[in-house]
């Protein structure tokens, strides 16, 4: 395996070893989900019966609230024995550190959207399942493009005060196309008369997006983190 | 790639308003250990730091032979090792998994034995298998050290080695120092126990303020040369408020 | 620029004082009347904003791939003036709906995207403001984020809007009104320069005072 590819491996690895043995992140931000989920339906369901669009909209909220919760929580670990320092020192291209994390925390809210996911359908009564591919890439795209920004900006924000406050600060703005791909195009796939080409275009967008923020994040990575 | 001394010239580091390293200039041989001796917040550990290239100097230059950090990047961090004052190790992984994560990533030769024999030389064996958060703060500190070496590094640099450790673990690791320097290692120790590290010190550095004083040779306590050092500038700070 | 700046003021004083009298002349817009006039302000301020957006994204990867500390005091007063025309662009945009449409804010893609550029420089300041010593860097890569994602942002919102009814029309551009445009958006760009200068300069001030206060302690 190339080195690249290793250090991203050992790096993801490492992230899941400790999570799997813990499983904290993994239960305080599927709990957040849920609570999350419920709190905005309190908001959204009158008479039994879900507002239109509300299904799409609480789901994408709920994946980008416990997303930033669970990447905070994340780069808590590695500054907590400045971890993350010791990577940076070690003889490895500073981007395959960036892949790495950003695939364990994809993994980790990948896990936590296997709760959530069904928990909204059957909540709201949203034929999730329906286009189960388009549904699916929806999810992956958007989910990636939102992990990627917050993964560089949480590692940027390991060493900078208020960090807890700034990660939602910086992050929401930025990931704005995302939600409103996500949600719509969701939405497409929830409707009466199922839209799969608008599904599908939404799908697209998230997908550009996702290329070009990877690439931008692995080309910053290095300069950013430097001191 | 390797180096055989580590020079820096003029090197200044600050954060914001303060400023943590003025003008520092000294250089380092293969085959001694250099003490750097300083009172708290002198600017030992952004010192140490630089040398690491953790950080960058503000101004200044940093070589190690004839490669910077800039130019030789990757290749210079695998030959460089640092203890910091934070340890550098995962609390949910055991010491076997900690080591072998950081062999991989070192790409150290024959990792299984490398990784065994660090675990037996840090004095872990009977808990090799248990997670780090459970060991005590000299635990800790000899599986940090360890973790340091591993990769056998050319710059081996120290941030207060000696704490935590008792009198066993401190002749240990006085005489791991000897054998570095005998492999003719670069080894610099930030500390301010003077006593402990004086036996196998063969230069001594005193940062105080960010700025670099040698502390001259000669056969009186290093304590004592320690304080003769420091005294000029404890003068000149006095002398402008006096006139 | 320092001999230039006076001249610049002035022309560029002179241009605003002017620039009632040829808004004043304009044709009158066959559908909102008087108010449509604002338009000569809005529309230009909105140009320079998304100028300086760019000019903060591009002078922060100079700053952060170049290690030009120059760079930098671009970015945060390019930065500065993103969040300024900002608000003049959102409060001049509602007055406007307000009166010609009877609404303050009608989700048009044109301001919404606005808005999203405008918070995600407010957080390029929030974060140099709070983020500690050598959170210049951490913005500058915020900033890049933020100029790259211009155009998505542009796009899902126009996207999101095509599916709600459009309640404002943009006027059609007679050929009266392009002179005054032309005129106002060449004073912005004016008063852009200036205050950049200003403000760089006063950046370069501070650099220079903290690099006093660094010696001093030697």
């Amino acid at each position: 395996m190339n080195p690249f590819a290793a250090t991203v491996w050992h790096v993801m690895r490492k992230d899941l070893l400790i999570e799997v043995r813990s499983r904290e992140i993994l239960y305080t931000t599927l709990f957040f989900a849920v609570s999350c989920v419920l709190v905005f339906a309190f908001g959204f369901v009158r008479e039994g019966r879900a507002v239109e669009d509300a299904a799409a909209g609480i789901l994408w909220i709920a994946i980008a609230f416990s997303g930033t919760l669970a990447l905070g929580r994340a780069f808590e670990r590695e500054r907590h024995n400045e971890t993350l320092r010791a990577l940076m020192l070690a003889p490895v291209e500073r981007p395959a550190i960036y892949l790495g994390k950003l695939l364990g925390v994809l993994a980790l809210l990948g896990a936590v959207q296997l709760v959530v996911v069904p928990l909204v359908a059957v909540m709201f009564q949203a034929r999730l399942f329906a286009h189960p591919l388009l549904m699916l890439g929806l999810l992956a795209a958007g989910t990636t493009g939102f992990a990627a920004v917050g993964t560089l900006f949480a590692a940027m924000l390991v060493r900078a005060r208020s960090r807890d406050v700034l990660l939602p600060v910086l992050l929401y703005p930025i990931t704005i196309p995302v939600i409103i791909a996500g949600v719509r195009g969701t939405a497409a796939l929830l409707q009466a008369e199922v839209d799969l080409p608008m599904a599908r275009a939404w799908l697209s967008m998230l997908v550009f997006f996702d290329v070009v923020f990877i690439t931008l994040a692995l080309w910053t990575f290095e300069p950013v983190m430097t001191e | 790639m390797d180096f055989t001394s580590v020079t820096f010239t003029d090197v200044s580091r600050h954060f914001g308003r303060r400023r943590a390293l003025s003008g520092v200039s000294f250089r380092c041989e293969a085959g001694e250990v250099v003490a750097l001796l300083g009172p708290n917040g002198a600017g030992k550990s952004t010192l140490l730091a630089v040398a690491s290239t953790l950080l960058e100097p503000t101004s200044g230059r940093v070589q190690y032979g004839e490669h910077t950090a800039r130019s030789a990047r990757a290749r210079l961090r695998a030959r460089i090792g640092l203890l910091g004052h934070e340890l550098f190790v995962y609390p949910e992984l055991s010491p076997s998994e900690n080591l072998m994560f950081f062999a991989r990533l070192y790409r150290v030769e024959d990792p299984d034995a490398r990784v065994g024999a660090a675990i037996d030389r840090a004095g872990l064996t009977a808990r090799r298998d248990d997670p780090v958060s459970g060991f005590s703060r000299g635990m800790r500190q000899r599986l940090a050290l360890e973790r340091a070496l591993l990769h056998d590094p050319r710059l081996v640099l120290l941030d207060e080695p000696f704490t935590g450790l008792d009198d066993a673990g401190t002749v240990a690791l006085r005489a791991r120092l000897a054998a570095l320097r005998d492999a003719r290692r670069i080894v610099v120790v930030a500390t301010h126990d003077l006593e402990t590290v004086e036996p196998i010190v063969d230069r001594a550095l005193v940062l105080q303020g960010g700025k670099l004083a040698l502390i001259a040779p000669g056969p009186d306590p290093l304590r004592d040369r320690y304080r003769r050092a420091c005294e000029p500038r404890a003068q000149a700070a006095q002398a402008p408020r006096e006139s | 620029m320092n001999r230039l700046f006076p001249v610049l003021s002035v022309v560029v004083a002179a241009m605003f004082a002017y620039a009632p009298v040829m808004i004043a002349n304009a044709p009158y817009e066959s559908t909102m009347g008087l108010i449509q006039k604002i338009f000569y302000f809005h529309v230009p301020v909105a140009l320079t904003m998304f100028l300086a957006a760019f000019v903060c994204g591009i002078a922060s990867g100079v700053f952060l791939f170049g290690r030009r500390r120059a760079a930098d005091r671009v970015a945060v007063a390019a930065a500065e003036l993103v969040a300024l025309l900002g608000l003049i662009v959102l409060t001049s945009g509602p007055l406007w709906a307000r009166k010609a449409w009877g609404i303050w804010w009608d989700w048009d893609a044109r301001l919404t995207s606005t808005l999203v550029l405008w918070l995600m420089f407010l957080a390029y300041l929030l974060l140099r403001r709070y983020g500690g010593p050598g959170s210049e860097r951490l913005a500058a890569g915020v900033a890049l984020f933020g100029m790259f994602n211009v155009p998505f942002v542009y796009w899902s919102v126009e996207f999101w809007r095509t599916l709600h009814p459009k309640t404002s029309v943009l006027p059609t551009l007679q050929p009266g009104m392009r002179g005054p445009l032309w005129f106002c958006f060449a004073a912005f760009l004016g008063l852009f320069v200036l205050l950049m200068a200003a403000r760089v300069r006063l950046e370069r001030r501070r650099a220079e005072l903290e690099e006093l206060y660094l010696a001093l302690e030697d």
